[in-house]
């Protein structure tokens, strides 16, 4: 969509409604807590400032039903003393109610036991320049949203079909200091659009994502969900069992996006990653490279970690093997490497976490994917997912909103939908063709760069009534 | 707080607002937990706000704001104002309310022991010392504990004249011990898995669960699982016990009734229902022994859907869900009441906080007990498959075909009790397998469960549900397909 650029326009015409604060006013309450902090003792304290601007607007029946719009602030402090950390959140910045929440914080920290391994917080560091903040999708408007679901709900009706869906926008900003010298700062903007087209007792559905507004088309989303619900009707009833399947990337990365936290220096150091004794080896198939890359064009998130340690693109998965992980300052230490800034804020019993992955694509359209298999499926979405297994990472779940029969090298028609059992680590290995890689939004997982996927022997368990 | 409820209310009158209704609300959290014999998350969180939801043009805005000032609220107000009219661009009819009265009044849910007075230092040490006792086990690879409070007030007012505070404390706490070996993964949780369990109460609750008692067993049972014989592949005899039949309520029967999901505004996220406005009073939903109510009154328990007014300001009520295995019942709100038939709301409209709009939600969805003992039921069953504490669930969009499995399970074998099993899974139709059911335990095994974990709603809202359950036996159930190789 490429909406007029209308910076500065609020959607009440009051500030404080549609635009974020000057970053100097986020930076005048962190100091204020940092001084309240020294003049109370306190040796070390970090504070971490959210402030997010959100409005979505939601469809259904080809109308809208339900249209929202805030705006908050979240303040959070953490303090270290003597080995012993807390961390307190409040959106009430007054001095008193911040001066409350440092004590609420130290009070907090002083009933543990001293934990020896805390480290000191870091001190001013340099960070890459990331650019994720697009005025056109901050000028967005409820109008503008509104407009554009119009239209969408408009073309269903004339499709004789029925709509439902999101379009969302908004922005935020983070800001980040220690009482080392530490400083970070982040602002980004994000919109979705998200639709589910119904026809008769079918349904499809398209999805775009990014922190441009530009970069995807409502109309053209719309008229994806539209045609794909079409052939959607009069699904056939298979026998389940496994299948040779095309996963669309929606449907790679809901399934994918699980191992997420595998990948985490400390999951493994916990011996409940699905990685545990296998890094090093090749349990993936040789067409699979994972990174982690928070500067991938494609990708959104602050070029540092909780703990303000620059992030770094991390070569996770190479031809198959597990070679590297990711670690806080704290699982760093641990092992012996360094940081690769991908740490949760202190305190927390998770570590750290890649949040940007990239799976490296190929070169086959999903249309030549599909030219090429003798029998299988087309999947468009999954849902549900959920863990079965978590050593040999076994998902279930089930297909949605348009499961479609390939017999031949064509689309024969639409399939009931089936219940997968499928472990993640099999599947990677079974890959036979990628396609070109692309952001990709499901509702499972974080949103990632994966390609769409040719798959064989994927396990259908059983089958649903629609 | 009033006084921002009053300006906000009467910003949007004068923007032209026919309806609106305003929540400030103030939220406290604490969380702690440990892991390994050292603690983890410390922390303590606090939010205060307001958000208004407004009909104008016929059509609905909601706004939201921190900003707690006059001219915070008024813009806030006058915002959501202004998101209705431009909702009524795509406006198909004007929203209709169900009649309600007003309510001038102030409730506060049971808490014997609040659990932010109550000091740091014995909720921490408590934790550690289970954590301790679970890893004390020989094999336990990873002991994990937690504790959750919450303290939420409410303020709510409404264009019509109603003004109503409450205060609700929620606690909960659970234990996980999880044992790694070369064939992977077992861990044994309680009082229930997903961060234990979550009532309407204070830190009576945390006292009432007696976790060092039971740290050791939770601790011995997820090493033994590796020795254990892999739940087999059939079709057989089940019996739930109370924490699993909770969860399969909430999946199989709590969604499916919700108003809005019928009818079509969740398609595009949390999905649709099979249970079409012509199914009411139709469908044959269970067998005549089942009967299923949503009860957000103070009478039924204290439980996460336990409230003195919904969102919406309408007085909590019990509604009859499934009456003799008929199926009776919609979860429901002003704006959907009409649509079948009803006089007034449900009463079942929730929001997360100041900032998300009130919707839908379950209250607590709870199956009445039976006149089986579990002792009893194990007795009378020749050959089955006993299933506790939720490992992974999963339902499709419509909510017919589910699959959930265990973290553990016991053979039961000529009325007895016999040998653990592993990966214990099941699956099946919702309307089949609650056909099933022959057998539900009585009051004595009983219990109002918590969910604090169910996600609707775009942008997500979590809610916390309750879900009173007993142990139940059901017949002719597909088991193990999870982990069926084809």
């Amino acid at each position: 969509m490429k909406p007029p650029l209308r910076q500065g326009r609020s959607e009440s015409g009051a500030r404080g409604a549609g635009a974020l604060r000057p970053e100097r006013e986020l930076r005048q309450i962190a100091a204020t807590i940092l001084r309240l902090a020294k003049q109370r003792g306190v040796p070390e304290t970090e504070v971490h400032i959210d402030e997010t601007i959100q409005a979505l607007t939601r469809f259904a029946n080809n109308t809208i039903h339900q249209h929202v719009a805030e705006h908050g602030l979240a303040v959070s402090i953490r303090t270290a003393v003597d080995g012993r950390t807390a961390r307190v959140t409040t959106n009430r910045v007054d001095e008193d109610s911040l001066r409350a929440a440092i004590d609420d914080c130290l009070s907090m920290a002083e009933h543990q036991p001293k934990d020896a391994k805390l480290l000191p917080m870091i001190g001013k560091q340099n960070y890459r320049r990331v650019r994720h903040f697009f005025p056109a999708t901050a000028a967005l408007t409820a109008e503008d949203r509104a407009r554009a679901v119009m239209s969408a709900c408009e073309s269903a009706e004339k499709q004789g079909q029925v709509a439902a869906g999101i379009f969302s926008s908004g922005q935020q900003q983070s800001v980040l200091v220690n009482s080392r010298g530490l400083a970070a700062a982040y602002r980004q903007t994000h919109a979705t659009f998200s639709i589910t087209m119904q026809q008769g007792s079918a349904a499809s559905w398209a999805k775009g994502n990014s922190g441009d507004v530009r970069q995807f088309d409502p109309a053209k989303l719309t008229q994806t969900a539209s045609e794909n619900a079409a052939r959607a009707e009069h699904p056939a009833e298979l026998q389940p069992g496994r299948f040779t399947v095309i996963l669309q990337p929606a449907a790679v990365l809901d399934l994918v996006g699980f191992l997420f936290y595998d990948f985490a220096a400390t999951a493994v150091a916990d011996q409940r990653s699905c990685f545990s004794g296998r890094v090093g080896k090749a349990i993936l198939g040789k067409n699979i490279t994972i990174t982690d890359d928070v500067y991938h064009p494609q990708q959104l998130g602050a070029p540092f970690d909780g703990e303000g340690v620059p992030r770094q693109k991390v070569a996770l998965v190479e031809r198959g093997v597990v070679q590297r992980l990711v670690y806080s300052r704290r699982s760093a230490k641990h092992d012996g490497t360094r940081p690769t800034g991908h740490g949760f804020p202190l305190p927390n019993e998770y570590g750290e976490a890649p949040m940007n992955l990239v799976i490296d694509g190929g070169q086959k359209p999903v249309e030549e994917m599909v030219a090429s298999t003798e029998r299988g499926l087309l999947v468009t979405r999954l849902w549900y997912i959920r863990e079965v297994d978590p050593y040999e990472k076994i998902m279930t779940g089930m297909t949605r909103d348009g499961l479609y029969l390939i017999e031949k090298g064509k689309i024969a028609g639409a399939a009931k939908n089936f219940r997968f059992n499928q472990s993640i680590l099999e599947m990677l290995r079974n890959v036979e063709e990628l396609g070109p890689a692309c952001r990709a939004t499901g509702e499972e997982a974080f949103e990632m760069v994966v390609p769409p996927m040719k798959i064989r022997e994927f396990h259908f368990s059983e089958a649903t009534k629609f | 707080m009033w006084d921002y409820c009053g300006q906000a209310l009467e910003t949007a009158r004068l923007r032209g607002a026919t309806y609106a209704d305003v929540r400030v609300m103030h939220l406290r959290q604490r969380d702690l937990t440990t892991k390994n014999g050292l603690v983890g998350t410390l922390g303590q969180n606090e939010s205060i706000g307001l958000g208004i939801r407004a009909v104008a043009n016929g059509a609905w805005g909601f706004a939201a704001t921190d900003q707690l000032t006059r001219e915070g609220v008024s813009a806030c107000a006058a915002q959501a104002v202004a998101i209705a009219r431009s909702s009524a661009l795509a406006k198909k009819e004007n929203v209709q309310l169900a009649p309600e009265g007003t309510y001038v009044d102030s409730w506060v849910g049971p808490c014997q022991k609040d659990p932010f007075e109550i000091p740091l230092e014995g909720q921490l040490d408590l934790l550690l010392a289970v954590d301790a006792a679970m890893r004390k086990v020989k094999g336990v690879t990873l002991s994990e504990t937690d504790m959750q409070f919450r303290k939420i007030d409410t303020w709510f007012a409404s264009s019509a004249g109603s003004k109503i505070h409450q205060r609700r404390v929620i606690s909960g706490c659970g234990i996980v011990a999880t044992a790694f070996q070369e064939d992977g993964l077992q861990k044994r949780s309680y009082p229930n898995s997903f961060g234990g369990q979550h009532v309407l109460g204070g830190y009576e609750l945390i006292e009432s669960m007696e976790l060092l008692r039971h740290a050791a067993r939770v601790g011995e049972e997820a090493v033994a699982l590796h020795s254990a014989e892999q739940c087999p592949e059939r079709n057989g005899t089940l019996i739930l016990c109370g924490s699993q039949l909770g969860l399969q309520i909430h999946e199989s029967i709590g969604h499916p009734i919700e108003l809005d999901r019928v009818l079509g505004q969740e398609a595009n996220f949390a999905g649709t229902s099979f249970l079409t406005l012509d199914q009411l009073h139709k469908l044959r939903y269970a067998s005549p022994i089942v009967n299923v109510v949503a009860d957000a009154r103070i009478a039924h328990g204290a439980g996460l859907g336990t409230f003195a007014y919904d969102d919406e300001g309408v007085p909590a009520q019990r509604i009859d869900v499934i009456k003799d295995g008929e199926f009776h019942g919609y979860l429901s709100s002003r704006e959907t009441a009409h649509l079948i038939g009803l006089p007034r709301s449900g009463g079942t409209v929730r929001t997360e906080g100041w900032n998300r709009l009130p919707m839908i939600r379950m209250t607590n969805v709870s199956i009445l007990p039976g006149q089986w003992t579990l002792e009893n039921l194990i007795a009378d069953t020749d050959e089955g498959i006993l299933m506790d504490t939720n490992r992974s669930w999963s339902i499709d969009d419509r909510r017919y075909q589910f699959q959930f499995s265990t973290e553990i399970g016991w053979e039961i074998k000529g009325g007895k009790k016999t040998r653990m099993l592993k990966n214990p899974s099941y699956s099946g139709i919702t309307t089949e397998f609650w056909n099933s059911c022959d057998a539900v335990c009585n009051a004595e095994e009983w219990a109002l469960w918590g969910t604090p974990n169910c996600g609707k709603g775009q942008p997500m809202q979590v809610m916390g549900t309750g879900h009173g359950a007993a142990p139940a036996r059901f017949r002719s159930v597909t088991i193990g397909k999870a982990f069926a190789k084809q």
